[in-house]
């Protein structure tokens, strides 16, 4: 059962990132779609940290940050490839979330969420201030990583926009396919234990402590992917990314979708990428018509959208 | 108002949807008229929004009207390569305005340049037109500009060690690195360098330590927004008797205001014609066009015109003068070799005459020193 459900969410993934373009009119929706997917992959780390673990951050905006300055920093100053300074930025992350996720997890509700923004804040003033290192609030060029090069020679000709639209959508599916495999595995199984009652996880032996570090440390990296992914296709980058409204929406992409489900995360991600695209017109009304969906939202469906809309029509053919 | 030219604005863009069918140019462009830059944005946007109205009604160039689809970027570099990529591949237009900040500038920038499509920023960093760029041009001078013209001000009064208080905004920040490089070309040291944050509500700690340094003839202060304001009260609350040199950053009767007019008396900064729009003398170069934008400005919206405002007027009429010399006003390509050869054309912000080594086609020239005289500004002698 548990299985079945895997394979139906990967599958209605990989379909969606493969049929959307036959209806695509214009290269800009390559370029939205592939937001999409980058947000998205973010929101997956949340959905393990959030949904499996029951932990808050409002900092996961800073991982993204270390990421993504990391493909800007490593390729100039080291000489590293692109891809390879992505995988050092994951580590990176991976190592800082190990590090200041030890005491922050010890605290819970409103205090995690504070000290969580704090490290948020904290990178990104980092960001901004070292100027000599990060061009500070100005951003920096990200360099190409040459893969669209390599597919030409390889006689594959595609845009910009079409090759982070597929790159972007590999990686999500990836990260979705990881992160639903995790939550049937022992550690996937301990995580949503704890969320439950840490007291009876204890009781029946789970390192509590030990599973909420790896569940931050899991988030962490799927955030620094995200952002390297993002400074790589948009090939400049500013201390925004690291931003605490960042942090704020990728959270709100979490919760809005529905924050125990992978699919539902694509979802909620897709819906706050969407939004102010489609409201352009409205540009003045776009805070408002925001904050109205996600009040309905938690009000009449307090699951998140696609779980909700999910156990209606459920009940429906019962 | 808003909602008329947001409606206008509306019809422009679906009109854009249904086709090339009746002639008119699409002209794009993505601005931070909300969020932290909206300052910058605002005007613009405004600006802009208010010139196509005015050439549409007068019969547009060459019977073709202009039809201009504008979008808020919020100031986020992100949104900003997001609205480049609309504009370009959906909406299909032949140039780009845009780019209020340097963030969003450099997003748009490759955009427009890996599709071909001529852009003007109205942002202020260097590294937009340097190295030179086939397909972008700018309008507002440079912060190295600026502080050259401080220095070349204060080399006049004999000024050579200056204590330096800097934001550490994008603007504070990046003015402050440009006029450390250049300052040595004038003769003059900086002896002192504080920052503060764009937050801060009180200055006093870092200009007492620029007071107690040696020497100190003559205080700099890069930064926009309300920090200049405080430490320009700062100043006078410490009876610092040091001339104060404020950037382009400030320079508008917002900044008067702010700071009191007590405080504010003899601050000294390199502005735009805009800013003595009503003293200008008639036989001056710029008293045309200066006086048209404000007046109309003032009559659409009511407000004051800002030096911001004033680089996005520019834009467009670089913009339209390259369209009615080019070719085809539709082809992105003939209106980028058309801006290339713009020679004179006088805008508020200076005489811009671009060339393919110089897509910025400004001179200090193009700078006043302007200081603050009886609660208003007044060019120096």
């Amino acid at each position: 059962m548990a299985g079945r459900r895997k394979w139906i969410s990967l599958a209605v993934l990989s379909a969606l990132i493969v049929l959307l373009p036959l209806v695509f009119p214009s290269g800009y929706y390559y370029r939205v779609g592939a937001l999409v997917f980058v947000n998205a992959l973010s929101v997956v780390g949340l959905v393990i940290l959030i949904g499996y673990a029951g932990q808050i951050s409002l900092g996961h905006a800073g991982f993204a940050g270390i990421g993504a300055y990391a493909c800007a920093l490593a390729p100039e100053h080291l000489g590293l490839h692109p891809l390879l300074a992505l995988v050092l930025g994951a580590a990176i992350s991976a190592a800082m979330a190990a590090l200041i996720g030890r005491p922050i997890l010890r605290l819970k509700g409103y205090y995690l969420a504070v000290a969580t923004l704090g490290f948020g804040i904290l990178v990104s003033m980092v960001l901004t201030n070292e100027r000599a290192l990060t061009g500070g609030p100005d951003g920096m060029v990200v360099s190409d990583p040459g893969l669209r090069s390599l597919l030409r020679d390889m006689g594959w000709r595609v845009s910009g926009g079409e090759f982070w639209y597929g790159a972007s959508g590999f990686v999500l599916l990836v990260g979705a396919w990881l992160a639903l495999n995790l939550y049937d595995s022992p550690t996937g199984r301990a995580m949503r234990a704890l969320h439950g009652s840490e007291v009876a996880a204890a009781t029946v032996g789970i390192d509590v402590p030990r599973q909420k570090l790896r569940a931050f440390v899991i988030s962490a990296v799927y955030a620094s992917v995200a952002g390297s992914l993002l400074a790589l296709q948009n090939g400049y980058i500013t201390p925004d990314v690291a931003g605490f409204m960042h942090s704020v929406e990728m959270v709100t992409m979490a919760v809005l979708g529905g924050v125990g489900s992978v699919l539902g995360a694509t979802f909620g991600a897709a819906i706050l990428t969407l939004l102010p695209q489609v409201l352009t017109v409205f540009a003045e009304y776009e805070q408002l018509v925001l904050g109205l969906v996600m009040v309905l939202v938690m009000i009449f469906m307090p699951q998140g959208l696609l779980p909700s809309i999910a156990q209606r029509l459920k009940g429906r053919n019962k | 108002m808003l909602k008329t030219t947001t409606a206008i604005v509306t019809l422009a863009a679906l009109a854009g949807l249904t086709g090339a069918a009746q002639a008119e140019i699409r002209l794009g462009a993505s601005l931070s008229a909300t969020g932290g830059a909206a300052f910058l944005g605002d005007p613009e946007a405004k600006t802009i929004e208010m010139l196509v109205e005015q050439m549409n009604e007068a019969g547009g160039i060459d019977g073709e009207e202009i039809a201009l689809t504008l979008y808020d970027d919020g100031g986020d570099p992100n949104k900003a390569r997001t609205f480049a990529t609309r504009l370009v591949e959906d909406d299909e237009v032949v140039a780009i305005i845009g780019g209020s900040t340097t963030g969003t500038t450099m997003s748009i920038l490759s955009v427009a340049e890996s599709e071909g499509i001529p852009f003007i920023s109205l942002a202020g960093a260097i590294s937009i037109i340097d190295p030179v760029r086939d397909y972008v041009f700018k309008t507002p001078h440079t912060d190295r500009m600026a502080c050259e013209k401080i220095f070349t001000d204060m080399q006049a009064q004999g000024i050579t060690k200056v204590g330096m208080i800097s934001g550490t905004d994008g603007f504070g920040a990046s003015m402050q690195a440009q006029c450390k490089e250049v300052a040595g070309d004038y003769g003059v040291e900086i002896v002192a360098d504080e920052t503060y944050g764009p937050q801060d509500a009180d200055m006093t700690p870092q200009l007492t330590r620029i007071r107690n340094t040696d020497g100190v003839q003559a205080v700099l202060n890069p930064g926009f927004g309300q920090g200049p304001a405080i430490v320009t009260r700062n100043v006078a609350q410490l009876g610092f008797d040091v001339p104060l040199y404020q950037s382009h950053g400030v320079a508008s009767n917002a900044f008067i205001e702010l700071a009191g007019a007590d405080a504010a008396e003899g601050v000294r900064l390199p502005g735009t014609a805009l800013l003595i729009a009503d003293s200008l003398s008639e036989d001056d170069p710029q008293y045309d066009v200066v006086t048209s934008y404000t007046t109309a400005y003032r009559d659409a919206y009511g407000q004051e015109t800002s030096t911001f405002g004033g680089y996005a007027h520019d834009a467009f009429a670089l913009m339209v003068d390259a369209m009615k010399r080019s070719s085809d006003p539709e082809d992105p390509q003939a209106i980028r070799d058309a801006l290339e050869e713009t020679n004179g054309l006088v805008g508020t912000t200076g005489t811009y005459s671009f060339s393919p080594e110089d897509h910025l086609g400004l001179d200090l020239s193009a700078f006043r020193m302007l200081e603050v005289k009886d609660g208003g500004w007044q060019p120096v002698e």
